[in-house]
């Protein structure tokens, strides 16, 4: 159907105001559910046993003694989830990935599963399973693993993919230079992070059909997932989200979902599997581990000539896009004559790599926006001055393709130029830092429904799952497009056999393509109340307009007919043709792209290496800010998972290749004494291919932390600092190694 | 194996029930009680997502044997409300948008009642550190701050 | 498994001796608890030692103080004397794990979980406590540093349990302090800490002092050459720099997750001259 989503200025009367989320209560009382609290009758506990061993071939999986354990009720390997694959890699590097079939790939790679009475049965029972490990030679490090005759995890070589974008001649772009920054960065692993481990219950039916309760960011793709591994019909496995405590992109793959639905389907019960925090570190999610050289050469004038960037990053064994994405994002601030971006997927003895809230972007703009910097300081530029000097805008050629629309970087630097908190005064051992940040933002398959009620009171079934407070801000679109309050209206998410399909929330996603079908079928329910009224009051429907949520009949010759509401429409449906609704299947194309320029002052123990946040500041463009409260809180968020990424988080693995630190405990997150308040600012730049101009929100925040703290930790000591994260270990030695130098 | 018989007191309530002696108390609040409002985050203590108030003390549920209750007064979340009016922090937290996934907000909401019955006027500091023991990956902590800043205000005032 | 609860250090005591297989004491549980829960540890009787009749009681007596095994850390933040006495022992306690692990953990459960980066040790050790221990052959009294043998093992034999640390009554001019280094804030095991106690004459020089390490080799460290670079000093830029210098080369510490080598010896040097810093002010030096 014809929809117009460009967009079109306009006076907001519900969008851009802060009410309450309709989840609120629930979540602050202890009533609402999350994966872990949802139970079936009957049900089994489900435990995977995973492989403690980096790379090993498995030889044999005796289950003889677990099966015959009093309580068991099912255990599976790889021989009961049969490859039904087809030849698609992906699907079967998944099903890999749940259940290894020939070799465990790294520390915690799954390779059998029971499911028992209770915990303690099933608990038991993996100590009863005896698996033949021939334990191989493994590599972990991302440049370990490219060197010749380093162990291979497939047959072919541990480069798995090789990426490349840009444009213009950089060789002669860097002979124009006249001051050139060459350096190679490193950044460590990291896990989204998730309060939530991953849960599930499974209940699989002798007759095909099958229920998955389960914490996801997208239950769609659940479905096609776990149903293309079990060889079931899609339609036949419903599945339901739960409320979701984080995903950050980690609840995007599915992990032990196929193993619980086979557990389920063996047994003949319904299975609930809970993840442990140590098996969601050791087989959930992480991000890349990488290796990146950067080189921008610039006149002394500050006009970068030439830029390229080599980017290595780790995918776990399985290949992904995620040195790609890196390579796509590195440059995308600048406007660049020449630029070249390479990217190489490297394999390595750790978990399959997981998105990660602006998957590849953060470590990718932490080595650019650092040699920047190193570049500006040269130069004897002010860094804000010189990012201004090559900044990208409307109808830049970026460097990763496409011409860009109304963008909002040079706005945000503009506006950071300005913050006072560029002229605050800095203390003792204080070091100032900024940098930029882009992502994407990503729209898709989405559908919703809209349900008038017969109140006038208004339902929305949305398929994107609510992360981080869309159901409120789905409402307040809702309630602008039909003109009615936002306590008239409230969102459900739908499950997977009441609703089309929808990709997930993911890519920002989720109030950017919600929100436009949101819109859609809000026009189509209006649609259908002007020709409900327009038969109430047996005139053309072509004479009913509809204006502040009501149906008016327009012309002279209607004035005497009063406005009719929603709810006295609403109230004569059945007899006018039924139940009133909007429905919305649409690609929600346009999704407006997202930079951010962030600011921040790190304190330094130069005795210890240790590090204090001091002051931060995040200014984004949101496009237009919907609920301009969620929209500071995913600012805020973004730049604390950054501030944690560059100063204490990282996967450790030993010699062995087993992970050190899979934990709350030593894998180090921010906790509430470790931060600042973080002071926002937003940008409305409007997306010109949506209705209300709204861009996704979700993910830049997290791109700039790295180098802007990199900056600032570089600046406070005086020594550049090029391997994230800044432990105090790692800025001890820095220190250390330019004493002795 | 026969259990361990338990009579305790829950949000006021008097409760009993059966347990094994490995289990913990947040294993017997969610799996055996349907207390579900406290979450296991981790189970070794380190997110403070199952933080409960024992005999006035805050703990982590997931570090307390079921057996050790025995006697006990325990408050979890399900006991903050008084009816359908919310406490203080709790509609403070809803206004200040303090949460946003929710996962740890029950444990938040647990811990900023034991700060505030212990200090009700506490810096942003105090505030900083007696949270430190909850894990928020959402939200940065900031608006958690500021709501928990705005209860003790009102608090106060009440 | 099992679960029992006695009321009498006798009983406690005579269930610990006669258990067969793995018996286990649970004071505060936030080890004991957590090694259940990853499984390196299958006890097949816990004995809960909190009934037991004034054993989460903290007691000041003529010759000091009497920490019950059972009292929680959080408990000895809120102790007004004990604070006044001992604030680096009370500090270290107070650093343990978060709010929540304050109002159950111990410090003789800290103790006696035998880990080499355990925050009130060093504390402990400098303080120059004590271990009063219950057992099966009587009671006895043992300087605390003599009860964790290696990363994970104890001094006490079976069927022993630590009843209560011991801290001495405070000569004048004294005073003690504790600092660790974690990356975080809070929420972090120290990757290397170092508690300091020390007594002043009237001309604010030192006349005893002792100096402990955490995290620094598989047991804590007691520096007698730091503590030497102190005495017979009014701490100063000189004496610190050899406590600092001395401290650095006791340490016999390890690679690990937390920290380097390098890092630990020279951040134990740092830790401690700061620590001697506070101590020496606390002792009434100016």
């Amino acid at each position: 159907m014809g929809f117009d989503q460009s967009y079109s200025a306009r006076k907001f009367k519900s969008v851009g105001t802060r009410p309450l989320r309709p989840d609120g209560v629930d979540k602050v009382t202890g009533r609402a559910r999350y994966g872990a609290d949802f139970n079936m009758p009957g049900q089994l506990v489900g435990r995977v046993l995973r492989s403690p061993h980096a790379h090993a071939r498995i030889r044999g999986i005796d289950t003889s003694k677990a099966e015959a354990l009093k309580g068991v009720k099912a255990v599976i390997t790889a021989a009961d989830l049969p490859d039904h694959t087809e030849g698609d890699s992906e699907l079967y590097n998944i099903l890999d990935n749940c259940m290894a079939r020939s070799k465990a790939f790294y520390d915690g790679h799954a390779v059998a599963a029971v499911a028992a009475v209770d915990a303690a049965t099933a608990r038991k029972a993996l100590k009863l399973i005896e698996v033949d490990y021939e334990v191989l030679p493994h590599v972990t490090d991302v440049d370990e693993a490219m060197k010749p005759g380093a162990p291979q995890l497939h047959e072919s070589s541990n480069m798995a993919n090789r990426s490349e974008y840009g444009h213009g001649d950089v060789d002669a772009g860097f002979n124009q230079a006249e001051v050139i920054v060459e350096r190679t960065y490193k950044t460590e692993q990291t896990h989204q992070g998730y309060i939530e481990p991953h849960a599930c219950v499974a209940s699989v039916n002798g007759d095909g059909t099958g229920d998955l309760w389960v914490c996801t960011q997208g239950h769609f793709v659940y479905r096609q997932v776990c149903a293309s591994l079990l060889g079931m019909d899609v339609s036949k496995l419903r599945v339901t989200s739960s409320e979701i405590g984080g995903g950050f992109g980690g609840k995007t793959h599915v992990w032990a979902e196929p193993v619980a639905l086979a557990l389920s389907r063996k047994a003949g019960r319904p299975v609930k599997l809970v993840m442990t925090r140590d098996e969601v570190f050791r087989a959930s999610g992480p991000t890349s581990a990488t290796s990146i050289d950067v080189k921008i050469g610039a006149t002394r004038e500050g006009k970068i000539t030439a830029a390229s960037a080599t980017l290595r990053y780790t995918c776990g064994p399985y290949v992904g896009m995620w040195a790609e994405l890196g390579a796509m994002t590195a440059f995308a601030p600048y406007d660049l004559e020449n630029v070249k971006t390479v990217g190489f997927e490297v394999l390595v003895n750790r978990p399959k790599v997981a998105a990660y809230r602006a998957p590849s972007a953060p470590m990718a703009a932490f080595a650019v926006e650092s040699a920047v910097d190193e570049l500006a300081r040269k130069i004897g530029m002010d860094p804000v001055e010189f990012r201004i000097a090559n900044v990208a805008s409307e109808g830049t050629k970026s460097s990763y393709g496409p011409v860009y629309g109304p963008i909002g970087i040079g706005p945000t630097l503009e506006a950071v130029r300005d913050h006072p908190h560029m002229k605050a005064p800095l203390g003792e051992n204080q070091g100032r830092g900024m940098a930029c940040g882009f992502w994407f933002n990503f729209g898709g398959q989405t559908c919703t429904d809209l349900n008038i009620g017969a109140d006038g009171t208004v339902t929305i079934a949305v398929g994107t799952v609510d992360v981080g407070g869309s159901r409120a801000s789905l409402s307040l679109v809702a309630a602008e497009e039909l003109g009615i309050p936002y306590e008239q209206v409230k969102a459900v998410v739908a499950d997977t056999s009441t609703l089309g399909y929808n990709d997930m929330t993911d890519g920002s996603r989720g109030t950017f393509s919600s929100s436009m079908a949101t819109i859609s079928a809000a026009r189509n329910a209006i649609t259908v109340m002007r020709e409900r009224a327009a038969q109430m009051w047996d005139i053309p429907v072509g004479d009913v307009v509809w204006e502040e949520g009501h149906a008016k009949a327009k012309g002279e010759k209607h004035g005497n007919l009063p406005p009719l509401s929603v709810k006295e429409i609403a109230e004569k449906a059945g007899n006018t043709g039924g139940p009133i609704a909007g429905h919305s299947e649409i690609v929600a194309d346009g999704a407006g792209v997202s930079f951010a320029t962030h600011i921040c002052d790190i304190e330094v123990d130069p005795q210890t290496g240790a590090t204090r946040v001091v002051r931060y500041t995040v200014v984004q463009d949101a496009g237009k800010a919907v609920h301009p409260t969620y929209v500071e809180g995913q600012y805020q968020g973004g730049a604390a998972q950054g501030i944690g990424w560059a100063l204490n988080e990282e996967y450790i693995y030993g010699k062995d290749g087993r992970l050190q630190n899979p934990g709350f405990l030593d894998y180090r997150i921010p906790v509430c004494s470790d931060l600042p308040m973080i002071d926002t600012q937003i940008l409305e730049i409007p997306n010109p291919n949506h209705p209300y101009g709204i861009r996704g929100v979700g993910e830049t925040s997290i791109v700039p932390p790295l180098a802007a703290i990199a900056n600032a930790v570089s600046n406070a000591v005086g020594v550049r600092m090029t391997h994230i994260p800044m432990s105090p270990p790692r800025i001890l030695a820095s220190l250390e190694a330019e004493k002795g130098a | 194996m026969s259990g361990i018989a338990v009579s305790t007191t829950i949000n006021g309530d008097d409760v009993e029930f059966l347990c094994q002696a490995e289990e913990t108390l947040l294993d017997v609040l969610r799996d055996r009680l349907g207390l579900t409002g406290a979450k296991e985050g981790c189970g070794t203590g380190d997110c403070g997502a199952c933080s409960v108030i024992v005999d006035g003390r805050l703990v982590c549920s997931c570090l307390v044997l079921g057996a050790e209750a025995e006697g006990r007064s325990i408050e979890t979340i399900e006991g903050m409300a008084d009816g359908e009016k919310l406490h203080p922090l709790q509609e403070k937290f809803l206004e200040h948008a303090a949460l946003q996934c929710g996962v740890c907000t029950p444990g938040f909401l647990m811990a900023a009642k034991d700060l505030l019955t212990r200090n009700p006027d506490p810096t942003e500091e105090e505030i900083r550190f007696a949270l430190a023991g909850n894990l928020c990956r959402c939200t940065g902590y900031d608006k958690i701050v500021r709501a928990v800043q705005d209860a003790a205000t009102v608090m106060k005032g009440a | 498994m099992q679960y029992t609860r006695p009321t009498s250090v006798n009983d406690a005591v005579s269930l610990l001796a006669e258990a067969k297989g793995t018996a286990v004491v649970l004071a505060g549980g936030s080890d004991l608890l957590v090694r259940m829960k990853g499984g390196f540890v299958e006890p097949d009787l816990i004995v809960d030692i909190k009934s037991i009749d004034g054993i989460g009681e903290i007691r000041q007596t003529a010759d000091g103080f009497a920490i019950g095994a059972a009292v929680p850390c959080a408990v000895m933040g809120e102790d007004e004397a004990l604070k006044n006495a001992w604030p680096g022992v009370v500090e270290a306690a107070n650093l343990i794990g978060s709010k929540q692990v304050q109002g159950r953990c111990t410090v003789t459960g800290n103790l006696c979980n035998a880990s080499p980066a355990a925050d009130s040790v060093p504390a402990l050790v400098a303080a120059g406590a004590r271990a009063a221990i219950a057992g099966p052959g009587g009671n006895r009294t043992v300087p605390v540093e003599e009860i964790p043998t290696a990363p994970g093992k104890t001094s006490l034999a079976k069927g022993e349990i630590i009843e209560a640390i011991l801290l001495d009554k405070r000569a004048p001019r004294s005073g003690d302090a504790y600092l660790r280094f974690i990356p975080r804030t809070e929420m972090d095991i120290a990757v290397v800490s170092a508690g300091v106690n020390l007594t002043l004459d009237e001309q604010g020089v030192v006349t005893a002092a002792r100096v402990a390490l955490g995290a620094a080799a598989p047991t804590v460290l007691l520096v007698a050459q730091a503590a030497e670079a102190l005495i017979g000093t009014a701490a100063d830029e000189d004496a610190l720099e050899k406590l600092a210098a001395a401290c650095s080369a006791a340490c016999k510490p390890i690679d690990d997750k937390r920290g380097t080598v390098e890092f630990r010896k020279k951040v134990a040097g740092v830790l401690a001259r700061r620590a001697a810093m506070i101590a020496y002010k606390r002792a009434g030096g100016k």
